[in-house]
């Protein structure tokens, strides 16, 4: 087992050396340059080469990702060219609301997705399947932003239970915390249920029609004990594959979130960035969230073990 | 829907003596709702429709329904109704969601023709070529472990943002996935027996992968097109609207809800419009995908 996690973690360094690899030459080969960037408009060429040489960019291409990884290796992940502060700074000041966004969202998908999921394969072919069903091809259709502004429009601005936008701190209190991530994360849920939803159905119909559940019923145990106790726990490898695969659609979805609910997390860094072409923090953006993709991955490649004793590693 | 209740409703395209997929109302109907997009798309000029860049500032942010004035090319002035408003530049809504449609509809089909045709090509050479294999794979999973919006976001702030780079930002998330599924079948195919024969006949490899290989994956690959188009459609609307996309003046979707955002309280029109636009789109391409890979290809699913 030990041995085994040693060496899926060994097998996500050549992916993540690839990673780095293709951020850092989509930067290199950029028709703009980042000296020229940083020096501003009114720079001479005497002080864009001085910057070029401070950083290191006069040097040849593989000495420069060789300096690159190795700072990187050492958390140093350079200096915003737009913000004036090293980037790890930059990240560390807005991870909280974008941790708080992720894990709210994580929460409330799959505690409506997996119960969905369950009846609409119970059920199958009934009304509420459909619905499920429906659903869940709309959740891939309409865009978050779409999405988000409805809830808003709602809930904020008819209703006027929520705020409309912004996101309040843990430290200024708990209540307006958690009501200034309710719409968010409802907003970002919506896809990830989408797709737990259908991967739960899928998987549980599968099981449902095996020997050992028929089984189970001739033994005279009830529908609700089959579920608990045959059904779900073989059915649960794919539902967790699922939501690992789809923490690529939370990333994606938390730029949108944060954008249109105003929230000052990761996802917004991300499009100031892009906007700024502050491109050392669009790199440690795309690593830091790659990173994070490839490590719940790989925490649930592992998880199989504790939830399918068959597999051994 | 019950199944006599679609025969029924379906009854008279059935006499059509169509092919079977052209039966089933999960193709039909998105496919029939999508070719109207496309119409409206072609002929968005002739739509009642006036300059979707032209800004009025005496008509600024008016609701729908709103009967103001255009002047005319030869400068005389004449009524126009106004049915989805203006928005904060008093450009008409109405205008420039029809001729969003050909900017939804272009990139959803070019992302989708670029992909598949790159991912065909080196899935191809990474299922045929033994040696390449384990390179070309290991690029896609890099590529993969990149959330696919991050991924595009970051593409497209590498050029100036035009139709073009943004396809290119859109396509390039999308390969890795269509790379797989061409090597999965690939490395299939190239056990089965008439494979084999045609190698001992001494067939050259271009030939091979031509006329065996590739009619193996053009049932597959019309799928998986289809939900890449679905994406790229999603994806442009995103970027679009975080700002980074198409530039703002080109009337996208996208772009229209983006323009909409500051005065979203009071003008929500801005955003419903194009909003229903998307979502109906994408809709429409999922539905007619799913339905597609039902039909086409059973076991597609789990090949992915």
């Amino acid at each position: 087992m030990f041995g085994y996690i040693l060496r899926r973690l060994v097998s996500t360094i050549p992916v993540m050396f690839i990673v780095a690899l293709i951020v850092f030459l989509m930067l290199r080969l950029t028709p703009s340059d980042p000296a020229a960037i940083i020096a501003g408009d009114n720079a001479d060429a005497q002080q864009v080469e001085m910057i070029r040489q401070q950083l290191g960019l006069d040097k040849p291409i593989f000495v420069q990702l060789f300096v690159w990884l190795k700072s990187i290796l050492s958390g140093d992940l350079g200096e915003s060219f737009f913000f004036k502060k090293t980037v790890t700074s930059l990240i560390a000041d807005r991870i909280e609301p974008t941790l708080a966004l992720a894990a709210f969202t994580l929460v409330i998908a799959v505690s409506v997705a997996v119960p969905l999921g369950v009846f609409a394969a119970m059920r199958r072919g009934s009304l509420l399947d459909r619905l499920v069903m429906g659903f869940s091809v709309m959740g891939f259709s309409v865009p978050a932003f779409v999405i988000g502004y409805a809830l808003i429009y709602i809930f904020a601005i008819k209703l006027q239970w929520l705020p409309v936008q912004g996101y309040s701190r843990i430290a200024n209190g708990i209540e307006p915390w958690v009501r200034s991530l309710v719409l968010p994360s409802l907003t970002l849920a919506v896809i990830y249920i989408a797709l737990i939803a259908r991967m739960t159905r899928t998987s549980l119909l599968e099981v449902l029609g095996e020997d050992y559940i028929r089984t189970a019923y001739s033994r005279g145990l009830t529908p609700l004990q089959v579920l608990t106790r045959h059904a779900l726990p073989n059915a649960a490898v794919p539902i967790v594959t699922v939501i690992g695969l789809g923490v690529a659609l939370l990333i994606g979805g938390v730029v949108v979130t944060e954008s249109v609910f105003a929230i000052p997390g990761i996802g917004r860094l991300t499009v100031d960035a892009v906007l700024a072409r502050d491109y050392p923090t669009i790199q440690a953006i795309i690593l830091l969230f790659s990173f994070v993709y490839v490590m719940i991955n790989l925490i649930i490649d592992v998880s199989y073990t504790l939830l399918d004793p068959r597999i051994r590693y | 829907m019950s199944d006599r209740a679609q025969t029924q409703t379906f009854g008279a395209l059935a006499k059509l003596r169509l092919p079977p997929a052209a039966r089933e109302p999960a193709i039909v109907i998105p496919a029939i709702i999508l070719g109207i997009l496309a119409l409206i798309a072609i002929l968005a000029p002739w739509l009642g429709t006036i300059d979707p860049a032209l800004l009025d500032p005496t008509q600024r942010n008016k609701l729908p329904g709103f009967v103001g004035q255009i002047t005319l090319p030869d400068g005389a002035k004449a009524p126009y109704t106004f049915h989805m408003g203006t928005d904060n530049l008093g450009r008409d809504i109405y205008s420039r969601v029809v001729y969003g449609a050909r900017v939804s509809l272009i990139i959803g089909a070019l992302v989708a023709i670029v992909a598949t045709a790159f991912g065909l090509a080196i899935g191809m050479v990474a299922g045929y070529v033994r040696w390449s294999d384990g390179l070309i794979m290991r690029i896609m999973d890099g590529l993969m472990a990149i959330p696919p919006i991050l991924l595009a976001i970051a593409l497209v702030s590498l050029s100036r943002a035009g139709l073009v780079a943004v396809i290119v930002a859109i396509a390039i998330p999308e390969i890795p996935r269509v790379v797989r599924l061409v090597r999965s079948i690939v490395l299939s195919i190239r056990e089965e027996p008439y494979v084999e024969a045609a190698v001992t006949a001494g067939t050259p490899t271009p030939i091979l992968l031509f006329r065996h290989v590739l009619p193996n994956c053009i049932a597959p690959l019309i799928v998986q097109a289809t939900f890449v188009a679905a994406s790229a459609i999603l994806v442009e609307s995103i970027l679009s609207f975080l700002g980074v996309g198409i530039p703002p003046e080109v009337p996208s979707w996208g772009n229209i809800m983006s323009a909409g955002r500051q005065y979203f309280r009071i003008f929500p029109h801005n955003m419903l419009y194009p909003g229903i636009c998307i979502a109906v789109t994408v809709l429409c391409v999922n539905i007619l995908g799913d339905a597609l890979r039902d039909r086409l290809d059973p076991k597609l699913r789990k090949r992915v």
